[in-house]
């Protein structure tokens, strides 16, 4: 069961709320019903199933209903028509009660203008949602100290909201969320606001979180590459429909429609793909049970100066150049000992955009390691070929 | 103009009389009864306290609301008082001003917080607030006045209806422009709507609803020399007494006095509205 589950989620403003729904089952576009019949399509019959742990980003320019679709999974705003199953009940059709009660302990929310009681030091603020639900004070202020310093603003309880900087005030209103302990965050453009530099921090950080907690996800933005950055999956939208769902990958190389293409057409390709994607096998691979005289064979096969070194389990070892094997073979000197070790290495999730410095001064290909298993190696030219043609060598890459 | 004739008075009269009087006296005895209980026991409270004791208490107060200015010029202005001799009126009029604002508190804040969360309601007071407002002072003194007699329980009634209007409309507004935002957050953890009023709303509107207090208080104090018609002690009455006597120094001194406690009411109640500002 999906953790989240929208089905054919409508919202229509206005007074003409029925015949707005009959005007898009007959598939007339928004334009068309705002002049018929004055209603406004804020969302259209949108479908979405969002998996426990799953980071899911909604990406939408503003109008396209993106805002409206998320208070619509916690109900700020009534839907017309259409379910929201949250682990299985469907929350639009909820007592007051229940609906109080699911929004308490299952459905945490960061707003893009934090949304903070000004009234209340940050303390009170973070401790809010469990004071409501009447949780004893020691108890609150405990589990409120505790989410402050998942966020890193230890030593701020007593100030109050407007003696932050934005940035600090989002850590706070993320506080606010993590502090009820729900299994879902919903999060409003919760980054927009702040500065380029700290959103950036945030986003880290966000991404860190989610690792640690494993909460699910559903976050919204105008911002494409912060939607290919942070989500795992991605649904993009358009005048109140989801035109698009799916991995960045899926997303920037096969998009569904030309409203989809001419987006991604900017996008900084070097932030999306990842080192994985780009990277080859190696040449050459030799185990160090080999000796010097069988790694200057291969060498000489495959025509290069340089080879990899593994050990017989695949971790990686360094790096072995033809002229240092040929007087390892001479002087009858161990292979290990001439080995060359500290060659760049790094994950195979890291962005491309972190490897092109390295890629320049490096005298040999990147390592990419995982758990010390080496995956395969990036050179220059694959890295300036990624960024080129993407998709294709990811192909190649694979095969 | 005159195509039908509209017996107005007629009916007003008989509704009073015939039945308003005879069905609800008692009700309205009640009242009486507990108004002229609460404006003596305050009179004679404020009297209690030695004059020198009480300049003192409001110059502390004033200062710590304020600021120095404003204790030095209540210290001037009780002095003032004391030199012309007019103690007792100011008390007795203070205390016909402090009954007034706290009833008109105790309705109009309620009123105003059920507007706010009721379109429907807020749809009918506003009239009946622009009514009581626009309507000239005098003619509600006359329904006082039948209903409960002279002196101050009647002064209380009329005061209560001419200035509980800000109260429940800056109570109004201020929960109103709580930002939506703010709402929204609270909503979204799951606040019932007692909460949200509780614990954001009313906390948030609470400077706004100081601006209203403040107003309130200031009509309730011009009411005085009105309330002062229909018996009201205080010194209302000897303006009025000046009034109908041509004696223009005789208003000057109760005019002066009416002046010194309004400034001093202001300006405490103002600097109360900036504590309270978040």
């Amino acid at each position: 069961m999906s953790k989240i589950q929208i089905n054919g989620l409508t919202k229509i403003f206005g007074q003409n709320e029925k015949a707005g729904i009959e005007q898009l089952r007959q598939g007339k576009s928004k334009d068309e019903i705002l002049r018929d019949t004055g209603a406004t399509v804020g969302v259209n019959q949108a479908s979405i199933e969002i998996e426990e742990g799953e980071f899911f980003v909604i990406m939408g320019l503003s109008g396209s209903g993106k805002s409206t679709l998320i208070r619509l999974v916690n109900r700020l705003i009534e839907p017309t028509s259409g379910e929201v199953m949250i682990d299985g009940s469907d929350i639009a059709k909820m007592s007051k009660q229940n609906l109080i009660e699911t929004r308490r302990k299952k459905l945490g929310m960061v707003f893009q203008n934090f949304g903070l009681f000004p009234h209340k030091n940050i303390l009170d603020n973070v401790a809010y949602g469990l004071e409501i639900q009447e949780v004893p004070l020691e108890e609150r202020q405990e589990k409120a100290r505790r989410s402050i310093v998942d966020v890193g603003l230890a030593g701020y309880e007593q100030s109050y909201p407007k003696e932050l900087s934005g940035g600090m005030q989002q850590r706070v209103g993320l506080a606010r969320a993590l502090a009820n302990d729900t299994d879902i965050l919903l999060m409003d453009e919760a980054f927009s606001a702040l500065d380029p530099l700290i959103r950036k921090d945030m986003q880290d950080e966000l991404l860190g979180l989610q690792n640690k907690l494993g909460k699910t996800i559903l976050f919204i933005t105008h911002d494409l590459d912060e939607a290919l950055k942070l989500g795992d999956r991605i649904a993009i939208m358009k005048d109140g429909e989801i035109v698009q769902t799916g991995t960045s990958e899926d997303i920037l190389a096969t998009p569904a429609n030309d409203y989809v293409s001419e987006f991604v057409k900017n996008v900084d390709r070097s932030k999306v793909l990842e080192a994985s994607q780009v990277m080859r096998k190696p040449e050459v691979l030799i185990s160090t049970k080999d000796g010097p005289r069988m790694a200057i064979r291969k060498m000489e096969e495959a025509g290069v100066s340089s080879i990899f070194v593994v050990d017989k389990e695949g971790r990686f070892q360094g790096v072995l150049t033809i002229d240092d094997a040929i007087q390892c073979q001479e002087k009858g000197a161990v292979l290990e000992n001439v080995l060359i070790t500290n060659i760049y290495q790094t994950a195979p999730d890291t962005p491309l955009a972190d490897l092109i410095g390295a890629a320049v001064d490096t005298k040999y290909p990147i390592a990419v390691v995982k758990e010390g298993m080496l995956l395969g190696i990036i050179s220059r030219v694959s890295i300036l070929s990624g960024l080129v043609l993407g998709k294709e060598q990811e192909e190649v890459s694979n095969t | 103009m005159n195509y039908f004739t509209l017996p107005l008075e007629e009916w007003t009269n008989t509704f009073i009389n015939e039945w308003l009087l005879p069905v609800f006296g008692g009700f309205f005895n009640g009242i009486s009864i507990v108004l002229s209980w609460l404006v003596d026991g305050v009179t004679s409270t404020l009297l209690f306290i030695p004059p020198e004791l009480f300049a003192l208490l409001i110059a502390l107060l004033a200062w710590k609301l304020s600021g120095r200015n404003l204790a030095i010029f209540a210290l001037a202005g009780f002095l003032y008082i004391g030199a012309v001799d007019i103690w007792i009126e100011s008390m007795t009029t203070l205390s016909i001003v402090l009954v007034s604002t706290v009833v008109s508190i105790f309705i109009g804040v309620p009123i105003g917080i059920l507007s706010a969360m009721n379109g429907r309601v807020e749809q009918a007071v506003r009239p009946t607030l622009d009514f009581m407002q626009t309507l000239p002072v005098f003619i509600y003194l006359i329904p006082a006045v039948l209903l409960f007699g002279l002196g101050g329980v009647p002064a209380v009634i009329a005061t209560t209806i001419f200035a509980m209007p800000p109260a429940v409309r800056m109570t109004n507004l201020g929960i109103r422009q709580v930002p939506s935002d703010i709402i929204e957050a609270s909503q979204a953890f799951g606040s019932t709507s007692k909460q949200m009023l509780m614990k954001v709303q009313l906390p948030l509107a609470v400077p706004t609803i100081m601006a209203g207090v403040n107003q309130t208080i200031m009509l309730a104090l011009s009411m005085a020399v009105v309330a002062s018609m229909i018996g009201a002690p205080g010194l209302g009455s000897i303006v009025l007494s000046g009034i109908s006597n041509v004696n223009v120094g005789q208003g000057l001194v109760g005019g002066l006095g009416i002046v010194v406690l309004a400034i001093i009411l202001d300006r405490m109640t103002q600097g109360l509205t900036k504590k309270t500002a978040v």
